[in-house]
This record gives structure tokens, sequence and C-alpha cells, in this order.
């Protein structure tokens, strides 16, 4: 008997599929408000880019500026060399999962995913046969004749998600499709649409403000700040290496460390570390160093110059916060090693990135660390 | 502070039973006053019900009698009136629908703001006598208008606005209309489409709400009516018992009244029939 596998399952790459994607010098107003200020992005065919940012950068408006659900004050948008900017979204063919549960009530799984072979005038019958496969694709075969409301929110974004692909799009685009489920079901729809999506090599633009969906799923990273791009890269290297403070604050944890420039170094924990070259190297005047718990190393000393004053479990790591002086740092440490350190112990710091970011000094303090711990006293 | 603690804690302990006690009582209460309220409400709705059936079951003697009922179909105009009532009724119906239906969706969808303005606006109806609407309608509009008897049924659009538009108001905020006409755009449906296969099937139940509730208010008008010299039901009622006997004219009422209702049950058990079929399917599979 023949096994039936995913792989097996899963529709062939459509010629369609993997369509390169231009948005060019994108604005948007709303009022006031500019949601997208001269946003330009490049998607290369195939490639799952992840628009990720605060609430009110502009990255559902980008989303829905490519879905064709907003018109654009100017710019453009190319897909595969075809400017469709003046192309009304059901032309688009553009798969599109959305945040809030979007099946229609009034009709079953079955027929919510063959919607849009129905709409491009398919057969009764190929219909049929395509729904149910992608139903078994996404694994509710069994679900085919429930209702939306007969089913989880998990399975409701499932269907949505089969039904996007049904009309094997051109662009598949989601719209922080799991943030409205629990995180076990997260975790495991998150892979589900990953593993689609470089099976088929589909262009895929997810929009999200989970970091951990982010780093875990996209190819590319474009981190938005007020209707434009604070950076562009990889998961690892938005990460490891922000190129502007506000990315580094965004994505990730930082602590923000007061700084003498010297030159293109700076000097903390009484160690001389160089800047990071890029947004960094043009800082001038009083700045902060943005240090990574993992840029930090800490070696339990009794003549140490900091102490440990927080201790939170992270299963693997633990997170420390050190004081020094008046400055507070966040440390990660190994949890074998952590268990060992009590609060109030004197440890000496030291930076073990091989350059730092720094950036203008910031009046106000990020970080929820920064009230000063007294050791406990002893009796005299 | 340790003495701080124990008075909150011998509050508390003095206080919830005193207030578990209370909240029951209250609760007790509350259920004695909604059954007082229920009574009031059927007894204020049905006994003249009941006191019409009653009238119209008794022929002159005062007996019990299906007579008013018998003689109703054979009553001079009764048929041309209940005729023309449906034919005022229907276009009202298609009319309000065609107008309303998409104004409501296209208010939800692409003017939210308006929302508001519009709650206004359909309001207006209510607070403007008919008497006010028809007179002016008759000084303004050409006779050949005035001649056709479904002017009034234009009329009566207006006059139905308020009920048809919360209807639908609320029948399309119980669903999200912006995604779910987005979800079928990106797939490619046409507004057409989208309004025909999505949008119309879930807003099924407000649609024969404001459907209904129009055929009531069309079947209950008589200001506007009489003024535009139109005979229907409510005309023929008014004018049938000034050269006849009561009990006919308050059986076509009953009928009247009936027919509304089982409509509206009809609205109902369309939705609840639904359900079950949905329920079936499930079980089946």
């Amino acid at each position: 008997m023949k096994e039936t596998t995913m792989s097996s399952l899963l529709p062939k790459a459509s010629p369609s599929a993997g369509a390169a994607v231009s948005l060019e010098n994108l604005v948007r107003t709303f009022g006031s408000v500019r949601a997208l200020d001269g946003f330009s992005l490049k998607i290369e065919p195939g490639e799952f880019m992840a628009l990720l940012g605060p609430s009110g950068c502009g990255k559902t408006t980008a989303l829905r500026v490519l879905a064709g659900f907003e018109i654009l004050d100017s710019g453009r948008v190319v897909v595969d060399g075809i400017d469709l900017s003046n192309v009304n979204a059901r032309k688009r063919d553009m798969g599109m999962v959305f945040q809030s549960y979007s099946l229609f009530p009034n009709m079953n799984a079955l027929n919510n995913v063959a919607f849009g072979l129905r709409m491009r005038k398919q057969s009764r019958s190929v219909r049929q046969k395509k729904a149910s496969e992608l139903l078994e694709m996404v694994g509710l075969a069994d679900q085919a004749v429930k209702y939306p409301h007969q089913m989880s929110g998990g399975q409701q974004q499932r269907v949505a998600l089969a039904r996007a692909l049904a009309i094997e799009p051109r662009v598949l685009l989601l719209d922080e499709p799991l943030s409205a489920l629990d995180a076990m079901v997260r975790a495991e729809l998150r892979d589900q649409i990953r593993q689609l999506q470089q099976r088929l090599a589909i262009t895929t633009v997810f929009v999200t403000h989970d970091q951990e969906e982010v780093l875990s799923m996209a190819d590319r990273v474009c981190v938005m700040s007020r209707g434009h791009i604070e950076q562009v890269a990889t998961p690892a290297e938005i990460y490891a290496r922000p190129s502007t403070a506000f990315v580094a604050q965004f994505v990730g944890i930082s602590s923000r460390v007061p700084v003498k420039l010297s030159g293109q170094e700076v000097v903390i924990f009484d160690q001389r570390c160089p800047v990071r070259s890029g947004e960094s190297s043009s800082v001038t005047g009083a700045a902060d160093a943005l240090l990574r718990p993992e840029d930090i190393a800490i070696e339990v000393s009794a003549d140490g110059t900091g102490f440990v004053t927080r201790k939170s479990f992270l299963g693997a790591m633990t997170r420390l916060v050190v004081q020094v002086g008046d400055l507070s740092v966040r440390v990660d440490v190994r949890s074998d090693v952590g268990s060992d350190i009590e609060l109030g112990t004197r440890v000496q710091p030291r930076i073990v990135a091989r350059d730092v970011l720094v950036a203008p000094r910031k009046e106000v303090a990020i970080l929820d660390v920064d009230a000063p711990y007294r050791p406990p006293q002893t009796a005299d | 502070m340790a003495p701080l603690v124990g008075e909150v804690a011998e509050a508390e302990n003095e206080v919830v039973p005193s207030f578990s006690t209370g909240s029951s009582k209250r609760r007790r209460r509350v259920r004695w006053w909604r059954g007082v309220v229920l009574v009031l409400a059927g007894a204020f709705f049905l006994i003249p019900v009941y006191a019409g059936v009653k009238f119209s079951l008794q022929n002159n003697e005062h007996h019990f009698s299906f007579q008013a009922y018998e003689s109703l179909a054979s009553a001079p105009g009764f048929t041309a009136a209940l005729t023309l009532s449906l034919k005022i009724a229907l276009v009202t119906m298609v009319v309000s629908t065609l107008l309303m239906v998409p104004t409501a969706i296209y208010v939800h969808v692409r003017l939210p703001r308006l929302r508001r303005l519009l709650d206004v606006v359909t309001v207006l109806p209510i607070v403007i006598p008919p008497i006010v609407l028809i007179v002016g309608v008759l000084g303004v509009y050409p006779l050949w208008a005035k001649s056709s008897p479904y002017l009034l049924s234009f009329m009566y659009v207006i006059l139905a606005m308020p009920f048809v538009y919360r209807s639908l108001d609320a029948g399309i905020g119980a669903i999200d209309l912006k995604t779910l006409t987005e979800a079928s755009r990106s797939l490619g449906g046409s507004w057409s489409k989208t309004m025909w296969r999505v949008i119309l099937p879930n807003i099924r139940p407000a649609l024969l709400s404001a459907t209904v509730l129009t055929l009531a208010l069309v079947f209950g008008e008589f200001t506007m009516a009489q003024l535009d010299i139109w005979q229907t039901i409510p005309v023929w009622i008014a004018q049938f018992s000034v050269s006849s006997d009561g009990p006919i004219q308050v059986a076509a009422s009953m009928i009247g009244l009936l027919g509304t209702w089982v409509l509206l049950l009809l609205v109902v058990s369309i939705d609840r029939s639904e359900s079950r079929r949905n329920r079936k399917k499930l079980r089946s599979s």
C-alpha cells in the first residue's frame, strides 16, 4: 500500500510560485499620520519576509497595500515586473490569512477552501478534489464538513491557510495569523506554515510583532518604525548585529550603558571595546552602549566590581541582573552555573562581544533594572 | 502592621457570610420582580388580542361562531384591499432592501464614521409624523405619481427605515464584515459575488427581520393610505366598521396580526432548521 506522506499531498509549486516583489517608495497617510513614509523593500522569489515592528509602525499598512486593500498616496507595488499599484485586490492573486478568523461562517471548511477556486470558475469536481487535498495537507481532512463555529481557533487558521493556498497565490500574505492562538497551537502552526512555505516556495510576507515568530520563521526580517525601515537582514544578523539603537532595543533584550567615546572605541567596565561600524560610528558626544545579555560574561570574584541583584530562571539559561556602580546590566549564564550564584554575590563583568553598538545618550532609562540595589547589611 | 492584616481578615470573616446572604436575597427579589414584569407585559399585550379574538368569534346573538371569518372573503372590497396591501408591501420590501442593504454594508465597510450620522437620520421618520410627510409629498409630487398606489410604497420605505436599518445594522455588526469582505476580494470575489455568496447569507436573519417588520408596518399603516385615498387593509377595516358589524372588522385585524406572527415564527424557524441541518451533517460525518 502506498504510504501517504505530507510531501506527496502537497501541490506542486505552480509556475507562478515564487514571485519577486518590489515595494517602491510607498507613501500612505491617514490624516496627519504617515503610516508609510517612503517605504521601499525588495523581496526575492520564494523568500519568507517578516515585517516586524511595534504597533503603528506601518507593517500592516504595507501588507494591505501589497494586497490591494489600501490606496497609495504615491509609490509602486511591482510583482514579477508588473506594476500592480492600480490593480484591484481581487485580481492580484494574493492569498491572505488574517489575524481575526476570517472564514466565511455560512460555509463549511471544504467550501471555504474551495471558495477561491469557485471564483475562478473551476468545475465542482476540481474544486472538491483540490479543497480536500489542501485540507488533508493542513491535517484537517476529517473536519471538511464542519462550520467555522464548530472548529477551534487553530483549526480555523489552518483552514484559512489552506484557503489562501488553494488559489496558488503569487504571494502569500500573513497578517499576524498566530496572534490569537494559545502558545502550544501557535508553535505547532508556526512550524507548519514554515514547512509549507518552504515546500511550495511561495513568496511570503508575514506581519507580526512577535520576535520569537520572526526569528524562527523568516528568511529575512524587515524591522520597521514610524513608517520606514530600520534594518533588513537575516534573523541572526538582526539579533546579533542590530544596525540601529531601535532594532537593538526592539529585538531581543539590551542593557543601555552610558559610555565615553574615544575615537572608535569605548570603555566599559575598564575594558576598551571597538565601536560597531555603521550607525554607531557616526555617534558623537554623550553616548550609550547597547549590550545583549550574551555580550557580557561574569566571573565570581570577591574583588568583583559588581554584584548580582536579580535572578530569573529561563530554562537552559538563567538571566542575572548585575549592578556595577550605578549601572545595571543583564547577563545570561548557563542555568547549571546560575544555580550556584546567590543574590548579592560579587562578580566581575567583562565584555565578550567583538564590538559594541553605540547610540546617542538617552536620558530616560529603558530598563526596569535601574533601581539601585543595596546588598544585605551584615551586623557589626 | 500585623494587626492591620488581622483586622482585614476579621472584617472579611464578618462581611462575607452576610454579603452572600444579602446577595441571594437580592437574587430572589430580582427573580420575583422579573415574574411580575413578565405577567404584566404579557397581560398588556395579550388581553386586547384575547378580547379581539373573542369578539370576532361571536355572531350577532353573542354566540360562538366562525361567521365573521367565513364572511370575510366575501366582504365587499376586502380582497381588493388585501391584494393592494400585498402589492404595496412587496414593492416596499424590494425597494427597502435594495436601498438599505448596500447602504448599510457600504457604511460599515467604507465609511464607519458615518454610522452615528446614519443612526440619527434613520430615526427621523419616527420623529416626523406620517401626516406631515404625506401632506408634503402630495403637495409636491406630480399627478401621475399621486395616481399610482406605489407612491405609498416609497413613503413606506421611509417609514420603515428605522426598523430596516437597525435590523441590518445589528446583523452586520454581528459579523466581521470588513475582514470577510477582504478575504473574499483577495480570493477573487467581485463585489456582487461577495455580496451574494458571503455577506447576504451571513446577515440573512437580519434581512428577514427587516422584511417582516416592513410587512407589518405596511399592513398597519393607516394615515398615509387614507390621505392618499387608497383602500389598503387598514383603510378598509376603518371604512368597513362604519358601514357594517364589528366582528368582521376585528376578524380582519386578527388575521393581519396572526399573519405577522406566523412570518416572525417562520424567520426564527428558518434559522433553527439551518442549525439543525448543520448539526445533522456534523453527526453524519
